[in-house]
């Protein structure tokens, strides 16, 4: 499908803003969910980092997939719901027309954006697990390597919503970190 | 043969596409289509429009399709103006 008949269906359905409210919600679940994986293996010592990679690469899907199937479900049922409705107000088919497209096409790209945004993080913030253990990179410190990516990440989502909210960026990306920072605390005190 | 010149047409629409997007889709369907619009009525959901659209020949199938493609729906024909060739 075309960039510009994305577009289209996008603004007919008002879609934007729920793309990039799930993008930032399921990123930050991504990334906050590694974050807790890897500082949970960091605690518990003498961890391998095959273990350490498979379980959060494994965490990563589950929760790729799980992104990507209830958005599905979630989205198709009210874009059919808003279809029935305007039809109802129309009283006429629009079947020919973009808003019917929109309701077959735009449940997946929220779906895939709610699904790849955590995947996507997730693997960005084990990327110095993988390149510790291929030996390729010296990475001293893998854990709290990553652990350190994983903070940057939601910082920056932080920062993004700032933007975005027309909050100031900094305090925003702060909250971010605070919000991740208690969370690496309190792994800590149960370790 | 004969060309339709003017149209003045009655047409409901959903609220997005705005009437703006709405007017470009109608005038890029002909080179010199020149679309002027007025809402006559807005609710909840819908627009009610009053659209004249002039042009050299008017294509009255492809406006017809651009309308439905837009989510709008096309009630009457208000007015028309055809020159014989």
């Amino acid at each position: 499908m075309a960039l510009n008949q994305i577009k289209t269906l996008l603004k007919v359905s008002h879609s934007e803003e729920i793309m990039r409210r799930y993008f930032v919600v399921n990123g930050f679940d991504g990334a906050l969910t590694m974050l807790g994986l890897i500082m949970g293996f960091y605690v518990s010592d003498r961890v391998d980092l095959a273990v350490v990679i498979t379980t959060c690469l494994a965490a990563a899907l589950a929760l790729g997939m799980s992104g990507i199937s209830s958005a599905y479900i979630s989205e198709a049922a009210e874009r059919r719901r808003t279809l029935e409705q305007l039809e109802k107000a129309m009283v006429t088919s629009l079947d020919e027309s973009h808003h019917a497209r929109a309701a077959i096409w735009i449940p997946w790209l929220v779906a895939l954006v709610n699904g790849v945004a955590p995947l996507l993080f997730a693997i960005i913030i084990i990327a110095p697990l993988w390149l510790a253990r291929s030996g390729m990179v010296a990475v001293p410190g893998p854990l709290p390597a990553a652990m350190a990516v994983a903070l940057l990440i939601i910082f920056l989502l932080g920062v993004f919503l700032g933007r975005v909210g027309g909050t100031f960026w900094l305090w925003s990306g702060l909250q971010s970190l605070a919000v991740a920072l208690v969370t690496v605390g309190l792994i800590y005190l149960v370790g | 043969m004969a060309s339709v010149q003017r149209l003045v047409l009655d047409i409901l629409k959903p609220h997005q596409p705005n009437v703006l997007e709405f007017a470009h889709a109608i005038a890029a369907l002909g080179k010199g289509y020149r679309v002027e619009i007025q809402v006559v009525e807005v609710d909840e959901q819908t627009e009610t429009l009053q659209v004249a659209i002039q042009g050299d020949a008017l294509d009255f199938e492809r406006i017809s399709a651009a309308i439905s493609e837009n989510g709008a729906s096309l009630h009457s024909i208000d007015e028309v103006s055809v020159v014989g060739e």
